[in-house]
């Protein structure tokens, strides 16, 4: 991109405007089959492998609708604290671009299924936001280009494109907020937060994996500016497909930032969509957004009307899982942590990776402590996601119950997990090669008192005459001479007792 | 009752993609009129009592399981396909979008 774009300051922007955003994530969902009809939404398979005359759009081919694609459209809804349509009819998207071989997107527009929620978002400090949801509807996802001949593969330049069906057809929900306002300068936290949630919430309805990397989950961020304390929204912008919570986070700084320098400089802003670019985070100029009415929306004369009954609704609404806000204060309540120590776990991304060690046997004050201690630094130091470190729930739950058992000590956990992520195996083999095991055997851990004690005459003395707080000195000297593989309050007791004193 | 004008009829032939002289633009804004106009009669019989229709028959919640049926084979996706490459679709330069 030779493009220069002109910006203001991130501070200065927002002394003079307001953001105004509208976020919209589309979600694939998980179903087995496309939404209307049979064909396999499985990833990775052959090219138009995967279609049939309904996803094709062959003449005469007559689309029924996914039950399943359905139930977890309302079960988004119902999540989302939306209400659910009594009544609600699909529309054709018309429209004309190779992706989609009907010419046409299955969608539907005055009457989505689910409207009028809202979702509490937590933000790093702790203060919570809610983010109103304007809308949830069901339609179809497109098929997949590929540009042949441009030098980037980009569509620029191309001499043409090729065209695989397979992805044409499966479900999509998309969730489109109401304007957010009142978020100031925190509009990009807000924007990463609110997406970050509907994730977490999205993958707790078990609805879809919602996995950014990969497509299942795009966010397009709307925002417009309005100079501080008038009413009028400004002229948006919409940045198409921002594939990861940090990028929704930059293209929301980077377009207040835009925008402000455009209104400063005297010039209006155009509406349009943009395209971002993860390597510096910009965006730059798409097309100019058709209006609402070239799609020329019309009902879908081949799907009935989906009517979900109130008994349904409640049905589901009755088996909805535990939600993640709902479930994080639960956890919190349970281990008995500060709301910021808590907030430090989420930011972290440790929550699941805690739970998961608890599950597999761990005490919830172990499962904390290796995890926000030990596995963070090390995280930090690599610059890695917590959940991409080579260690398992399994085997942090594994080296805590060494640590409890008394094999090892905190010193000698921390050399076992140094093993397990330099790849040298799980817990039990990194102990034995090392030979990390808490020296337990009283003979020998008995002989290195001794020894303290004899080398260290007038310290025993001390304690012999009462100084109890001495013998820390020892202990030290043994755990010294037996590499730190002892343990050390074993050793405490062995001095005092081979002194003659109580613990007084 | 406002008629069908030129510029709609262009504009919506634009949309659809239907390259149109300038007879033909007339000719459709006029069978157009006609023809909305004679639909508009509706409206003087439907008062708000009567919904809106868009399904003729009394049907709704017509679905199916979630159960993989056999697609096509990629020879069979593509045997309409004027040009293939890759086992995919072939089309032309695409403009003006991304």
């Amino acid at each position: 991109m030779t493009v220069t774009t002109d910006l203001v300051s991130y501070e200065d922007a927002l002394a003079t405007f307001e953001p105004v955003m509208g976020l919209e994530v589309h979600v694939e969902l998980g179903t087995k089959t496309k939404m209307f009809c049979g064909c396999s939404t499985e990833l990775g398979a052959e090219p138009n492998t995967q279609t049939c005359p309904v996803c094709l759009g062959m003449p005469g081919a007559l689309p029924v609708v996914n039950a399943t694609g359905v139930e977890s459209a309302v079960r988004i809804g119902l999540a989302l604290n939306c209400e659910i349509a009594e009544w609600c009819r699909f529309a054709r998207k018309n429209y004309f671009y190779p992706d989609m071989p009907k010419n046409f997107q299955t969608s539907q527009y005055d009457e989505p299924i689910a409207f009028d929620g809202y979702l509490d978002v937590q933000l790093e400090d702790g203060e919570v936001f809610r983010v109103e949801i304007e809308r949830a509807h069901m339609e179809e996802d497109t098929g997949k280009s590929t540009h042949v001949g441009g030098a980037t593969g980009r569509i620029h330049g191309a001499s043409h494109s090729l065209l695989d069906y397979n992805r044409a057809g499966i479900p999509l929900i998309e969730i489109v907020t109401k304007p957010i306002v009142g978020a100031g300068d925190r509009a990009p936290e807000v924007a990463k937060a609110y997406v970050a949630e509907l994730r977490a919430l999205i993958r707790a309805l078990g609805v879809s994996e919602a996995r950014m990397e990969m497509g299942q989950m795009r966010c397009d961020v709307n925002l417009s500016l309005r100079p501080i304390g008038t009413e009028k929204f400004g002229t948006r912008s919409e940045t198409k497909n921002v594939n990861s919570l940090r990028s929704v986070e930059r293209a929301v700084r980077y377009e207040v930032q835009r925008h402000a320098a455009v209104l400063v400089g005297g010039g209006t802003i155009v509406q349009e969509t943009r395209h971002f670019h993860e390597e510096d985070g910009s965006t730059t100029s798409g097309r100019v957004k058709e209006e609402a009415e070239d799609y020329r929306y019309f009902p879908e004369p081949d799907l009935v009307p989906v009517a979900p009954s109130r008994a349904w609704v409640e049905e589901i609404r009755a088996g909805l899982p535990e939600l993640p806000r709902v479930r994080r204060n639960r956890l919190r309540e349970e281990w008995g942590v500060a709301a910021l120590d808590m907030q430090a776990i989420l930011n972290a991304g440790a929550l699941d990776l805690i739970v998961a060690t608890i599950d597999a046997g761990a005490p919830a004050d172990q499962a904390r402590k290796w995890w926000m201690g030990e596995l963070s630094r090390h995280a930090n130091e690599s610059g890695t996601a917590l959940d991409e470190l080579a260690i398992t729930p399994a085997q942090v739950a594994r080296v805590a119950e060494l640590v409890s058992s008394g094999d090892l000590n905190d010193k000698l956990a921390r050399q076992v997990i140094e093993g397990v992520l330099g790849g040298e195996g799980d817990p039990d083999t990194v102990v034995e090669k090392r030979g990390l095991k808490v020296v337990s055997d009283e003979g020998a851990l008995g002989a290195a008192v001794d020894e303290a004690i004899a080398s260290n005459a007038a310290i025993a003395d001390k304690i012999r005459g009462g100084k109890v707080a001495a013998a820390g000195a020892l202990v030290g000297a043994v755990m010294k001479a037996t590499r730190g593989q002892a343990d050390a309050a074993r050793v405490r007791e062995l001095i005092l007792e081979k002194l003659g004193v109580g613990e007084g | 009752m406002p008629g069908i004008t030129r510029e709609e009829v262009a504009h919506l032939a634009r949309l659809a993609r239907l390259e149109l002289k300038d007879e033909e633009v007339d000719h459709f804004a006029t069978q157009l009129d006609d023809i909305i106009g004679a639909v508009a009669r509706v409206s003087e019989v439907a008062d708000q009592d009567v919904p809106p229709t868009s399904h003729p028959l009394p049907l709704t919640n017509v679905m199916r399981a979630d159960e993989v049926r056999p697609s096509l084979t990629p020879e069979q996706a593509l045997s309409g396909a004027p040009a293939q490459e890759q086992q995919r679709f072939k089309v032309p330069q695409i403009l003006g979008e991304d």
